[in-house]
């Protein structure tokens, strides 16, 4: 059974396993920006699929029900038992995982986080250029590092879709401590997606993240231009009325 | 005007001369209310009381609901307010209200103190009406602080045990002290329990209290004006001040004004940015509180940071704590450090101005400050506005008291006419 954990694990792993450092990492790397657009439901809608196929295998968002997914990405309910829905029954259920606590930790060194939150903890653009900075290092543990979170325990899990890349470094003397600087990346084994494609999916991802991390985001801003109408419309006759009552105040 | 209160006037019906027979209600209310005057002159300084107030309730309304969902434990809290968030009907809205609220708060009273200071508002015979402000002020900071640990967030926890641990830098009792606050020898689930009991009742309890005092000392002395003239030295036969006009209407028309205005800011941020870039929802608060591992950088939400910037430019830790104290509690004494014999600062001299702007610039830079990681040149800024911080206080005695100020006219200023 541990085995079988283990493969799928592996095969379906994590997209984003922020190690415990993650606080202390980053900062010197300037992210891409991810330039999601919120209010494409197609995207959203892939972001889903990438979401459920590739990182929902490590990654719970244990916040987030599969029904409220279905009803702002315009899913019905077979939608969402056919494709999403891998690790649950009912519609209304949380976006769980089945492995164990100490077994992640025996295999990767750390719990893989959940993701419900982590576009509001680390942002849109985090997250894309994370996905996006995978590359070969013999000298860790999987095999791959990543230029946004030196050191993760996470292994380059979309592999088979931006094949590998190097990265390249410049070595730099910054108050006399010789520091190593990220340049660019450099294409090593490819994958099934090109360079544009793989950003495409990666932004979906990124996407669809966002969403999760506050699904009333859409309704909050449309209710939020009703207020504002409103309030506009009891502004004028507030000021009418005061202009009205201050008639008198000579 | 006598068509306004006429309709205030009539005649009494049967069921409000019953009450007004055993309780005080038409009295009140005129004392209060229709029958307060205040000076016609009020500018746009004079709505942030009653803008406090507003948030006040909107504080309170939106507690009590997020008080039905919200799980005051360790393993809960965090979950709970993110279940608010997602599944309770409306949550999000209340939440965010909250939330919200929380900054305007110090928004407007901060803007409501700084009035205060612009019109010598605090000077005889309204010290106490000051004082008072200034107990609400500290109970309002508490108030935040329990709150803020409530999420249970990394900031949330990690933020409180920051907070709580400078009291070790009192000697001899401070380690005590440190773990009576926090109930345990760190800052834990029991912690959390004993915030909520102060959050949700204790604090509000004093707040309402406080602000109810505040009003009373308020109407007893009257309020002041931009000219700080007294208006009750000039009355009409009926003994109403000249330049007095009643609170209902006139004022409360004009607030409400001010109050949609305000709410138009509140909502935008409510609707269109409830993080406001991380200054009211802090990114790092997304993640649950986790003792194992320390934020690289602990901020307190803005409107800690210019006592907290106070704080960290001390080298010493006790000091540092001391300083801090100091620097909320020195603006208590306002009204024995100014010496000047005029209130409002359209007849001061150009030392208070300077003093003043300086001051402004300094609790700004020090709020900025605050945000920033304590080293190098930070530092050295710091000390620099903390320096100026104090010497707005400590020095006001003496700059007011040899400040060259303007003839204060007898009667209020009206559409540039006296």
């Amino acid at each position: 059974m541990a085995k079988i954990d283990l493969v799928r694990g592996l095969l379906n792993a994590c997209l984003l396993l922020c190690c415990a450092s993650s606080y202390a990492a980053g900062g010197n790397i300037e992210l891409e920006s991810a330039d999601i657009d919120p209010g494409n439901v197609n995207s959203l809608q892939r972001g889903a699929r990438n979401f459920m196929n590739y990182c929902s295998g490590c990654h719970s968002a244990q916040y987030v029900r599969y029904s409220t997914i279905g009803k702002h990405l315009e899913l019905a309910d077979e939608d969402l038992i056919e494709n999403l829905m891998f690790n649950a029954e009912k519609t209304f259920e949380t976006i769980k995982i089945n492995m164990q606590a100490d077994s992640a930790r025996r295999w990767f060194g750390v719990q893989p986080p959940d993701l419900s939150l982590l576009a509001r903890s680390r942002g849109a653009d985090y997250i894309y250029s994370f996905l996006k900075g995978f590359y070969i290092d013999p000298n860790h543990p999987n095999g791959t590092n990543n230029t946004v979170l030196a050191g993760t325990a996470m292994p380059h899990v979309l592999w088979q879709q931006q094949g590998f890349q190097n990265a390249i470094f410049v070595e730099e003397m910054v108050d006399g401590v010789t520091r190593r600087r990220f340049e660019r990346f450099e294409p090593n084994i490819p994958g099934q997606l090109d360079a544009e494609a793989y950003d495409e999916f990666v932004r979906d991802t990124t996407n669809f993240l966002v969403y999760i991390a506050e699904p009333i985001r859409s309704e909050r801003i449309r209710l939020g231009i009703w207020v504002m109408i409103y309030l506009l419309v009891f502004f004028i006759v507030a000021l009418m009325l005061k202009k009205e009552i201050w008639k008198d105040v000579k | 005007m006598a068509r306004v209160e006429a309709e205030i006037g009539k005649p009494k019906s049967g069921l409000m001369s019953w009450i007004d027979a055993r309780f005080p209600f038409t009295k009140t209310m005129k004392h209060h209310v229709t029958e307060y005057y205040a000076s016609k002159n009020l500018n746009i300084w004079y709505v942030f009381g009653v803008l406090s107030f507003v948030v006040l309730i909107i504080q309170l309304l939106t507690g009590i609901f997020l008080t039905m969902n919200y799980k005051p434990s360790a393993s809960d809290a965090f979950a709970s307010v993110e279940y608010i968030m997602r599944d309770v009907e409306w949550g999000w809205l209340v939440r965010y209200m909250h939330s919200t609220g929380a900054s305007f708060f110090f928004v407007v009273v901060y803007l409501h103190m700084f009035r205060a200071m612009l019109y010598g508002s605090y000077q005889k015979p309204r010290e106490l009406i000051w004082i008072i402000g200034m107990l609400i002020f500290l109970v309002l900071m508490a108030e935040a602080f329990a709150g803020y640990l409530l999420p249970w967030g990394q900031m949330s926890y990690w933020g409180a045990q920051v907070i709580i641990s400078l009291f070790g830098a009192i000697p001899v009792v401070g380690d005590a002290i440190v773990d009576y606050v926090r109930g345990d020898y760190s800052i834990s689930d029991i912690t959390l329990n004993r915030f909520f009991a102060l959050h949700v009742i204790a604090l509000p309890l004093a707040l309402v209290g406080l602000v109810f005092a505040h009003i009373v000392a308020l109407h007893e002395v009257g309020s002041n004006n931009p000219d700080g003239v007294e208006i009750k030295e000039k009355k009409d036969k009926n003994g109403v001040p000249l330049d007095g006009i009643a609170f209902h209407p006139y004022h409360t028309s004009k607030d409400l004004v001010a109050i949609i205005v305000f709410l138009m800011i509140f909502s935008a941020v409510v609707f269109f940015a409830p993080e406001m870039g991380g200054f009211f929802l802090e990114h790092a608060n997304f993640d649950p509180a986790n003792p194992g591992v320390t934020p690289e950088h602990i901020a307190p939400v803005w409107y800690f940071t210019p006592y907290y910037a106070i704080l960290r430019a001390v080298p010493d830790k006790f000091w540092g704590f001391v300083l801090f104290g100091v620097s909320v509690i020195l603006p208590l004494f306002l009204p024995w450090l100014d010496r000047s014999r005029v209130r409002s600062i359209r007849y001061r001299g150009w030392m208070y101005k300077t003093a003043l702007t300086l001051f402004v610039i300094s609790f700004v830079l020090l709020g900025w400050l605050g945000l920033q990681p304590a080293e190098g040149l930070y530092v050295r800024l710091t000390q620099v506005a903390a320096v100026v911080y104090f010497a707005f206080f400590l020095l006001m005695p003496y700059y007011t008291t040899i400040d060259k100020t303007k003839p204060v006219p007898e009667r209020v200023v009206y559409h540039g006419q006296n």
